[in-house]
């Protein structure tokens, strides 16, 4: 099929900056989102995903900026999310430019939020964010479930029945991310992403782990996502993203290069 | 000064289109998002964007006074539909258990799923995902003046679960393969209209508006 597999580098932005750090340890300034977005844009990046991890809830209005501000100047889709917990919310980021919100806790303690944004907004236009954790002993079947405030709060529900509940609520996109593998390095959950990727009707975008380009590739051609997410790759200039695209090219995945 | 009119009817947001054009619009020309038909009536060039459902945009536009004024621009001067100011355009779509829509071109839009069934295309097994979301190639089906420096089969932005079946396939300007085979943009006289987004195209996207910021609608 020639439609292409995306690959979206994710930047963390806190108070209006770029910042990196490995799990929220060791948070330095990366820069202005402007100029890295512009980087990324040129060097081929699909799509651009913006994470608001500003810890205070006042300063919501700065993220806005951030978008106006890189949707001025760069013209590939955006995603935004972080703290989006209403339709005002979502309509506020469309209207400073965003293409897609990304919902998150907000969907798992109120689903009927993910109906009434894309009634609101489309489908197209909103992303749920699951993070899910194994919680299958070895030797069982696999089983995974949904945890909320970065991995640390179990709710009991299964991961693939949740996405499939989310598709059906109206989600256009699953954003999913293994909370095992966040941070790690060593690769996406690749039977997580595959079980989740075949389940549900709408694209899943892979993310938590990658460590280098071939774990990319997997993602793609094992895990069955339509997208990979990356961001410490990306952001400690240890690849370019146009080398992520030649790796998958070279794997016989179709991109846009 | 020269006015490029890009019309807001509360569907989806304008600002990327908007700003996009500015980015690739001459010093001489103006952009600006409007639902006057006054100033689309005024305007050199008309971008008609859209975004959500079928139903919903037809009721905006009704209820704004705008089916007219966007059709005598669409008759008259160079006119860009974008998404679903493209889908609108064609008689009727069967989004919403069926919408009649604006009827400037025979045909109707029809919903990806449907077309899987009927051609017997298994989506899951294939792993086709609806909405058709990502860059995909547009296979430029005729010579026009706005695939200048946009290279044969280049990928642009779609986003979108309906596509357009003109019945009129002369009017086909591009095509793209999902599944099936489907119209991704069309061109006749002074209009041209994208099934894609290219103001989340990137370089290709900006030379397709740019191209457009140019054109004086003629087909040639």
């Amino acid at each position: 099929m020639p439609l292409a597999k995306r690959i979206i580098p994710c930047l963390d932005v806190r108070d209006g900056r770029v910042v990196k750090g490995v799990k929220f340890i060791d948070i330095r300034d990366a820069g202005d989102p402007v100029e890295v977005a512009r980087r990324y844009d040129q060097e081929g990046a699909d799509e651009i995903t913006f994470l608001d991890i500003t810890a205070s809830s006042d300063d919501r209005e700065t993220i806005v900026h951030v978008v106006e501000r890189v949707a001025n100047e760069v013209f590939i889709p955006l995603t935004v999310g972080g703290g989006i917990r209403c339709v005002e919310d979502v309509q506020r980021m469309l209207n400073a430019g965003a293409d897609k919100v990304a919902i998150n806790t907000a969907a798992v303690f109120n689903p009927e939020f993910v109906k009434e944004a894309s009634d609101r907004v489309g489908s197209q236009c909103i992303v749920v964010a699951i993070d899910a954790k194994k919680v299958s002993a070895e030797g069982e079947p696999n089983r995974w479930e949904i945890f909320t405030h970065g991995g640390r709060k179990e709710t009991g529900l299964d991961a693939i029945e949740w996405a499939k509940k989310m598709a059906d609520f109206g989600a256009g996109e699953i954003l999913l991310t293994s909370m095992d593998r966040d941070g790690t390095k060593i690769g996406f959950d690749l039977e997580l992403t595959r079980a989740i990727a075949e389940a549900v009707p709408v694209p899943v975008i892979a993310s938590g782990g990658v460590g280098n380009l071939d774990h990319l590739a997997e993602g793609i051609l094992e895990g069955k996502a339509d997208a990979v997410l990356a961001a410490s790759i990306f952001h400690f200039a240890e690849y370019t993203v146009g080398e992520a695209k030649q790796k998958m090219a070279d794997r016989g995945i179709e991109v846009r290069l | 000064m020269s006015l490029i009119a890009v019309v807001d009817y509360g569907m989806g947001n304008l600002r990327s289109v908007s700003k996009a054009l500015e980015h690739v619009a001459s010093s001489d020309q103006k952009v600006i998002v409007t639902s006057d038909p006054a100033d689309i009536a005024a305007a050199d060039h008309v971008v008609f964007p859209g975004q959500g459902a079928a139903r919903d945009c037809m009721l905006e536009l009704k209820q704004r006074g705008l089916i007219e004024p966007v059709l005598k621009a669409a008759r008259e001067k160079p006119f860009f539909g974008i998404c679903m100011g493209m889908q609108v355009l064609l008689a009727h779509s069967k989004e919403n258990d069926g919408v009649d829509c604006m009827g400037l071109y025979d045909g109707e839009v029809r919903f990806f799923g449907t077309a899987f069934a009927e051609n017997k295309i298994d989506a899951k097994k294939e792993l086709l995902k609806i909405p058709h979301m990502g860059w995909n190639r547009v296979h430029q089906a005729q010579a026009h003046p706005l695939w200048n420096g946009v290279e044969q089969d280049s990928r642009f932005y779609f986003v979108h679960s309906y596509y357009v079946s003109p019945e009129d396939k002369s009017i086909t300007a591009g095509e793209t393969e999902f599944g099936i085979n489907f119209v991704s943009a069309i061109a006749r006289d002074n209009v041209f209209a994208t099934q894609f987004h290219p103001e989340k195209s990137a370089a290709d996207g900006l030379q397709l508006l740019e191209n457009f910021t140019k054109w004086n609608g003629s087909p040639n």
